[in-house]
């Protein structure tokens, strides 16, 4: 059960308004939080809920599907307690930004900048927000969903013609 | 035989041309660069099975001691400048292999990150579809690339400005 987590216990009592929605899914935790707590609580969970590795970070474009086109997901786990947790957090296309967690994982540096250079959503505070799999000069950031997938330059393939 | 041979046994004429392709034909040495899967059917194709090297055809490790450039697989956009980099290393004359659907025509990775064959930036001599091609298929248009060679015309001449180099292209 979710609600018997021990991250679901200590965020409910600590950061009870910012938290949007917890889920389980097949044993996995999810917790949905406000953009502008994301990192109180990411370091809450760091430092007091020994969350130390930094697993991933990704996100997700809901482009027509939900209210705020971008979803921030970080993946984390403690190597002591040996369990994972997932934390999300919407961001809306036009505010298209998040504070960094590099302030809290060294790790999070690349993996925002993948983020970065893949979906555009901006992190403050960043040491060094560059791309990082796409050529410097590339425009536009090829895992949104309005992005054309033979390329900007092309018109869209149409099936066989013959 | 009814010719006369005024020069003795031991010394054989014969054109300019010949002896150039023959011997350019019979050294190809192909830049030592992979991309991808075609890659792993190049390196077999050089292994003792077929051994690429009863043909002259060997390995270099350096672009400016090749002459040929085998493209093994696909060629995403980020790595086309250092491509264009090694092939402008390479001195003249130099023969382009496209090998693989990839490299022909960016094969099944119609996305905006492949280049959408290797012809859109360097000059291609043959072309070898499959996806990957078979040892056997590479060799054979390697063979090709050497009955391409064979038929240039006054590739040396021109080389030390006499003429024009007149390309065959692949029969």
């Amino acid at each position: 059960m979710a609600e018997n987590n021990r991250a679901v216990v200590r965020l409910r009592e600590k950061f009870a308004a910012s938290i949007i929605e917890v889920v389980e899914f097949r044993g996995e935790v999810t917790v949905t939080v406000k953009k502008s707590d994301i990192i109180p609580v990411l370091s809450f969970l760091k430092q007091s809920l020994q969350y130390n590795l930094l697993t991933d970070v990704t996100a997700v474009d809901y482009l027509g599907k939900k209210e705020d086109r971008f979803m921030m997901v970080y993946q984390l786990y403690s190597i002591p307690v040996k369990d994972r947790l997932r934390i999300k957090t919407a961001v809306s296309e036009a505010d298209c930004r998040i504070p960094s967690a590099t302030q809290v994982w060294q790790t999070a540096n690349w993996l925002e900048r993948e983020v970065y250079d893949l979906f555009g959503i901006i992190f403050e505070n960043h040491p060094d927000l560059r791309r990082i799999l796409m050529a410097d000069d590339w425009e536009g950031h090829p895992l949104r969903k309005d992005y054309p997938l033979q390329g900007p330059g092309r018109e869209p393939y149409k099936g066989r013609l013959s | 035989m009814g010719v006369d041979n005024p020069l003795g046994d031991n010394i054989i004429t014969t054109s300019l041309d010949k002896i150039v392709n023959w011997s350019r034909k019979s050294s190809i040495w192909p830049m030592t660069f992979g991309l991808a899967c075609c890659a792993i059917e190049m390196m077999s194709t050089g292994a003792s099975h077929n051994d690429l090297d009863r043909f002259g055809i060997i390995f270099r490790a350096s672009p400016r001691q090749s002459d040929c450039i085998i493209i093994a697989g696909t060629v995403t956009k980020k790595m086309l400048p250092v491509i264009k980099v090694v092939y402008e290393q390479m001195p003249e004359p130099k023969w382009v292999v496209a090998m693989g659907a990839c490299a022909c025509s960016g094969g099944v990775f119609d996305t905006y990150s492949v280049v959408q064959g290797i012809d859109e930036a360097l000059p291609v001599d043959v072309y070898i579809p499959g996806c990957p091609p078979r040892p056997e298929a590479l060799l054979f248009g390697l063979l090709k690339l050497q009955d391409k060679i064979w038929n240039d015309k006054n590739s040396f001449g021109s080389s030390i400005g006499l003429g024009n180099r007149i390309e065959s292209v692949a029969a």
